[in-house]
């Protein structure tokens, strides 16, 4: 197979992008209709269910609405931060997804229709193949705290910026577990890049790091939940103390542009378990990787990020908000410490076991 | 050529931006248009061949030094500050003073030659790390970490409220 | 990378911390200050990065992330006097801090 040239490659890489983002937008809105019918399952309601069969249209019908509604930017705040703090948020939560690998290569068919070099040719579904992709994620989870900031000082009212100052403490406390649970993972790969990550995890149910990884794997969803902002760790935006937190003065696109970002970081931080923990696109057993000669690789990867999606859901259905305090010593005096010592351990055994 | 191209664009685009870091009259200009500086920096040493430093400097100084820049200047409201943002009186002995520097050092960069590199240069995180963690950093390594728990402490006693 | 662009990215570092300096001796507000000499201390690190290159050695890189770290260090201390004086005095200029004039 000829290597390929720059426009190719550039073709390549961005019709991924596109199909990528266009993905993460599409499943933003079923998330909305799924959790709200899920919690209404939960709560034994009915949630939506007038807009088309089923309720179906309900993110169509929503999104008209928040199209249509007038762009409004209270008197008080500083207009550009206000405008710009949206769109922040929005870039810096689809930046992440530039390294994540979604899957193994998936070979392209031999149509008439494509291009002679593209037929036949193995295509790796990951934007960009960075040689520090695990610290690139890292860097780009500590912008998304400008957009919050932004958002909730400019708007130049109490209740925003108690959520904007309350939401990036919390970002920051947990970034911090967050990054140390990646770090036994990458001992293991002994490599930065989260395609190696994955790849060391084949094999089996039994290589993967959530089960000899399990600590990591558990502070990982500490983190993430808080990290995201989903309950029990929603303070920023806990309606009965802050009305919305730090999107509360926002509407119509704007706001949209902000719940995006919201649903894109939870869907993101499901992929990164899903390839730090869950051994990526590798089944369970070896036996169950392929059927009838066809890999079943996107499937596993599927459904292993649905799981954790529901998961999220499910903890919203169910459990308390944390009160601030609580959170704050969960996080500093509970996570970073067992994360180090966790560490530790890994390195130790490694260090034993290849001695 | 396309790495000229960048490269260029990033360079003007970062001393523009300290340009305006030191004539905003506004805090909160001064540390965007720094933001925009780091960034632009952070590019450029993509492009000189080290990709993990590109990463820190987001982490280190986009993500944690200019929010707690930006943390202090929100909660103090520095605009509520008196007649104290704009610059001083001695405007021409300090656009002098920099004028010397850059006459010093440029003379110095003009006159020297660089090293041309016949060794293949290795900027990735493995190169990087071995030599962090080899004999002759390894020990300053350690020695930041104490500066950093002494500055966790200074800060920490310093902004505390006394009762 | 060739030669003339380093000897720019060089010129490009010179620059920023002459416009560091002159802003750490013209502006009045210590947050302003303080920023500045973050540039300055980027300038820096852009220089050892360039000379890294330039000599195909990472002891550039390590050197620029025991920059970044003092730097971090700096800010986080010098915020926290920035706090510290906000609280005593009300004020932020540079100007009104003078008791230990000679």
């Amino acid at each position: 197979m000829t290597a390929l040239t720059w426009p190719q490659e550039l073709a390549i890489r961005s019709a991924l992008a596109l199909t990528v983002v266009a993905f993460l937008l599409g499943l933003f809105s079923v998330m909305t209709y799924i959790e709200r019918r899920l919690l209404a399952f939960m709560q034994f309601r009915l949630g939506p269910n007038r807009t088309g069969p089923l309720g179906l249209f309900q993110p169509v019908a929503d999104g008209i609405k928040l199209f249509f509604k007038e762009e409004f930017v209270p008197q008080a705040a500083n207009r550009w931060a206000f405008i710009a703090a949206p769109a922040v948020a929005i870039t810096t939560a689809l930046m992440a997804v530039a390294v994540i690998p979604y899957g193994g290569a998936v070979t392209m068919p031999r149509f008439d229709l494509l291009p002679e070099w593209l037929r036949g040719r193995p295509i790796p579904l990951q934007i960009a193949h960075l040689d520090v992709g695990v610290l690139y994620l890292f860097a780009v989870s500590t912008l998304g705290v400008y957009g919050i900031v932004l958002a909730g000082w400019s708007a130049n009212n109490k209740w925003s910026l108690i959520g904007a100052l309350r939401s990036s403490a919390q970002m920051f406390s947990y970034e911090l577990a967050l990054g140390l649970s990646w770090v036994g993972p990458i001992l293991l790969a002994e490599s930065l890049r989260i395609e190696d990550i994955v790849a060391c995890q084949a094999g089996g149910i039994h290589r993967w790091n959530a089960i000899i990884q399990l600590p990591a794997f558990m502070i990982y969803l500490f983190a993430a939940t808080a990290e995201v902002g989903r309950l029990p760790f929603d303070l920023p935006e806990a309606e009965a103390e802050l009305v919305a937190g730090f999107h509360t003065e926002y509407a119509s696109m704007k706001f949209a542009l902000l719940q995006m970002a919201e649903y894109v970081n939870m869907i993101t931080v499901s992929v990164l378990a899903t390839d730090f923990f869950l051994g990526g696109w590798h089944a369970p057993l070896v036996s169950l990787q392929s059927a009838a000669g066809v890999n079943l690789g996107l499937l596993w990867f599927g459904g292993k990020t649905g799981a954790l999606l529901f998961l999220f859901i499910w903890l919203r259905g169910t459990l308390p908000r944390l009160r601030y305090d609580q959170l704050m010593r969960f996080g500093w005096k509970v996570l970073v410490p067992a994360a180090v010592m966790h560490i530790l351990g890994t390195a130790a055994v490694i260090l034993w076991l290849t001695r | 050529m396309a790495e000229t191209i960048l490269f260029y664009a990033l360079a003007i685009t970062a001393f523009s931006a300290a340009f305006a870091v030191v004539l905003q009259k506004s805090a909160l200009g001064s540390a965007f248009a720094l933001i925009v500086v780091l960034c632009s920096l952070s590019a450029i040493y993509g492009l000189l061949g080290s990709p993990i430093l590109a990463t820190l400097q987001i982490v280190i100084y986009a993500g944690a030094v200019m929010v707690l820049f930006l943390f202090v200047i929100m909660l103090l409201d520095v605009r509520r500050e008196k007649g104290g943002g704009g610059p001083r009186s001695f405007v021409p002995l300090a656009l002098l003073f920099a004028g010397l520097l850059v006459l010093q050092v440029g003379a110095v960069l003009v006159g020297s030659e660089l090293v041309p590199q016949s060794a293949p240069f290795d900027g990735s995180a493995k190169a990087f790390a071995r030599r962090l963690f080899s004999q002759d950093y390894v020990y300053v390594f350690e020695a930041t970490s104490v500066l950093i728990v002494a500055a966790l402490a200074g800060a920490l006693a310093l902004a505390r409220r006394r009762r | 990378m060739s030669e003339t662009l380093l000897r720019h990215a060089l010129a490009l570092s010179l620059a920023l911390f002459a416009v560091g300096a002159v802003g750490v001796l013209l502006r009045r507000n210590v947050i302003t200050v303080l920023m500045c000499i973050e540039l300055m201390l980027n300038a820096a690190n852009l220089a050892l990065v360039a000379f890294s290159r330039s000599w195909a050695a990472v002891d550039g890189h390590v050197m620029a992330l025991f920059v970044l770290t003092v730097a971090a260090s700096e800010a986080a201390v010098g915020l926290a006097i920035v706090i510290a004086l906000q609280r005593a005095r009300d004020t932020l200029d540079v100007d009104a801090f003078d008791e230990l004039r000679g």
